[in-house]
């Protein structure tokens, strides 16, 4: 293996890894606050075709990826409205938020599927960009990478050093004892929900502006999935997620890699590494069931009923 | 202090009895804003909302053939659900029924292009059970992993979802392409042999229907009258509750599991020997999840879902139906799908709850 090679695998590593990573970050925040939330996929697909059609018709991409973010945020709103608001089941609002969204994505895009784009370009930081090996690696990619760096690094500190950020712990941890000592519980859960739409429509647009310029139908292939299991993958830390979507980025990039050394496998057997890598993770860290017990959100898909 | 919510949502006061009537009625007012909605879908894409539900749910069903395919296209999902009914009420999460239907299809039909070189008096029957067999075991594995690994089913039958359809299509373009094919990814066209028979003549309506419905039958005896039924549901209640009372919880996964997983492998592989009649890319289009739907919506229960899988093939058929007719997308029988369930989510609200006006 050369180091051409070593390097255009690494780059292409953060590529694929930035979705997984914007929309599980979304996620944790989102269980964080005690609220799961399945229908990352339905929320993804909602901002990819969004973001493409507004891209497509202004010609403007910032434009397109507000008008993503736009669309996961109205997409779990809807999901809040049932699961906050009416108090249904979270699994089976967060899997008919899927569905709906796969639905809704592919009436909305139809028109659009095969229409070329030129996608959002590569911004190379200059001196930075220069190291060699690690300048190529780290920093010439497109603008949306950089802002999901520093989106992890904000909601790291958010958690870290923040007052409020306390308080979206306490009322996933314990939603009584946060409304006995004074904590809005369901408003601090719509904006949780609302963050993680937010992130997963910028994760769809990403993958429809910048990873792969186009829109086709169920283009997200799962990726919404991936990162459901990337949160607990990360054990609900925020820098775990980071390399937890690194991982899970070379996992689907290992085609080319494979490819690139002259393995002759066919892709399609290749395609499916990324979901074996899930559940192999998935199984070695569920194993253990008590320390999943004491990292998860005590209350995580449990509805809150106000005694007050 | 109180938590208000960003809208402005009625209060929900809880009943004091759960609402037997609106367990019933939530799907047909589910249904029933469906359409309505569809109405406005039809309006804002510049259609006459009657032409357009007219098109979309009767027209496909105004002769006997289309009636004929109506039963082709709810004998996958009558299969599926019934299967998923029997997990959900245990409290099992399988979302896998479309890889195991995939799966089903793909070992089917290697075992029908086997089967028709032997020529066997039993080549039908082998195949069919080998596609069921297949299923089985591909729900099996997500069992395994939860009863022994802690792992989330969810998470893992959604990966044996995109594992199965990237199985099938590696072997429809590589070992199970038919030589003669021009290149084509599609196997050989099956024999008579490896056919299932047609219930109707003149039709595409295959045995697959009449085998369905006896599910219908079995899966109603086992879950009304059997004690491994009354276990499942026990379980599903109140998992600590089965514990309680002794019931082997891991059995009972396995046996929820295997039993929809052998389903959907059926339906899988009355696809390809039914109405396809060779492997093709595009075995399923989304049976499998549209099973989901209809076994929620048709209450878990077996006569339920019989109901609702028609109804469903309905959804199919008028998407196809709408894009012929009046140029609408596809998609929109997806999307009727999609708010099906949401609806249904929110009207089942009214069993438990009872709607007060105004700002909490």
């Amino acid at each position: 293996m050369d180091i051409d090679l070593i390097t255009n695998v690494l780059f292409a590593m953060i590529r694929s890894g930035t979705p997984l990573l914007l929309v599980a970050l979304g996620e944790v925040v989102c269980e964080k606050s005690g609220v799961l939330n399945l229908g990352q996929e339905g929320m993804m697909l909602m901002g990819a075709v969004t973001g493409f059609i507004v891209s497509v018709s202004t010609g403007n991409l910032l434009l397109g990826v507000i008008a993503g973010m736009m669309a996961g945020v109205a997409m779990s709103l809807l999901f809040g409205s049932l699961a906050l608001g009416l108090r249904t089941n979270q699994v089976a609002t967060g899997l008919a938020l899927t569905i709906f969204g796969t639905g809704l994505s592919a009436f909305v895009g139809t028109d659009y599927v095969g229409k070329p784009l030129a996608g959002i370009a590569p911004l190379a930081i200059p001196l930075l960009s220069d190291i060699p090996l690690l300048g190529t690696v780290l920093f010439r990619h497109d603008p949306l990478v950089y802002t999901a760096l520093i989106l992890l690094t904000l909601t790291w500190a958010f958690f870290r050093f923040s007052r409020p950020g306390l308080m979206v712990k306490a009322v996933g941890e314990n939603p009584d004892s946060a409304t006995s000592i004074g904590l809005p519980v369901l408003t601090v859960r719509w904006l949780a929900v609302s963050f993680g739409g937010a992130m997963a429509g910028l994760g769809g647009a990403y993958l429809s502006l910048a990873y792969t310029p186009l829109w086709s139908e169920g283009m997200t292939a799962g990726r919404g999935w991936i990162a459901l299991a990337l949160v607990v993958f990360a054990s609900w830390r925020i820098g775990r997620v980071l390399l937890g979507a690194w991982l899970f980025g070379l996992a689907s990039i290992m085609h080319l890699v494979l490819q690139g050394m002259g393995a002759s496998i066919s892709s399609n057997l290749l395609a499916t590494l990324p979901y074996l890598a899930t559940i192999v993770v998935l199984v070695i860290l569920s194993s253990n069931q008590s320390k999943i017990r004491m990292m998860a959100p005590m209350s995580l898909g449990k509805p809150f009923h106000s005694r007050m | 202090m109180l938590s208000v919510s960003p809208l402005p949502l009625p209060r929900l006061e809880r009943r004091q009895q759960d609402s037997q009537l609106l367990r019933y009625l939530s799907p047909v007012l589910a249904i029933g804003l469906t359409l309505i909605s569809g109405a406005l879908i039809f309006l804002w894409q510049g259609q006459d909302p009657l032409v357009g539900l007219y098109t979309f749910f009767i027209l496909p069903i105004s002769d006997s053939y289309g009636i004929a395919e109506l039963g082709v296209k709810a004998a996958p999902m009558l299969l599926c659900a019934i299967g998923l009914s029997v997990c959900f009420r245990a409290n099992v999460w399988n979302i896998g029924a479309e890889g195991q239907l995939l799966m089903g299809a793909l070992i089917g039909s290697a075992a029908a292009l086997y089967f028709m070189e032997s020529g066997s008096r039993f080549a039908l029957l082998f195949t069919v059970l080998a596609g069921a067999f297949a299923g089985l075991l591909w729900a099996g594995i997500p069992a395994v992993l939860k009863n022994h690994f802690n792992t989330n089913e969810i998470l893992t039958t959604i990966m044996l979802n995109y594992i199965a359809l990237n199985l099938l299509l590696w072997a429809v373009h590589g070992p199970l392409k038919d030589p003669n094919g021009f290149n084509f990814p599609e196997s050989a066209l099956f024999t008579e042999a490896v056919t299932l028979p047609i219930v109707l003549e003149e039709t595409r309506l295959h045995l697959g229907l009449p085998i369905g419905l006896l599910a219908v039958v079995a899966a109603w005896v086992l879950l009304s009258r059997t004690f491994i039924g009354f276990q499942l549901k026990v379980v599903g209640l109140d998992a600590s509750a089965g514990r309680f009372a002794g019931y082997r919880e891991k059995r009972l996964v396995y046996f929820a599991l295997l039993i929809c997983g052998a389903l959907a492998g059926l339906a899988g592989v009355f696809e390809v020997t039914g109405p396809i009649g060779q492997l093709v890319p595009q075995v399923s289009p989304g049976y499998g999840y549209a099973a989901i739907i209809v076994a929620f919506l048709g209450r878990l229960h077996p006569v339920g879902i019989a109901l609702t899988s028609f109804l469903m093939a309905l959804v199919f058929m008028g998407g196809e139906m709408g894009q012929m007719e009046l140029g609408l997308p596809l998609a929109l029988g997806s999307l009727f799908q999609g708010m099906l369930l949401f609806y249904l989510l929110a009207c089942d609200v009214l069993i438990h709850f009872k709607l007060r006006g105004g700002r909490a």
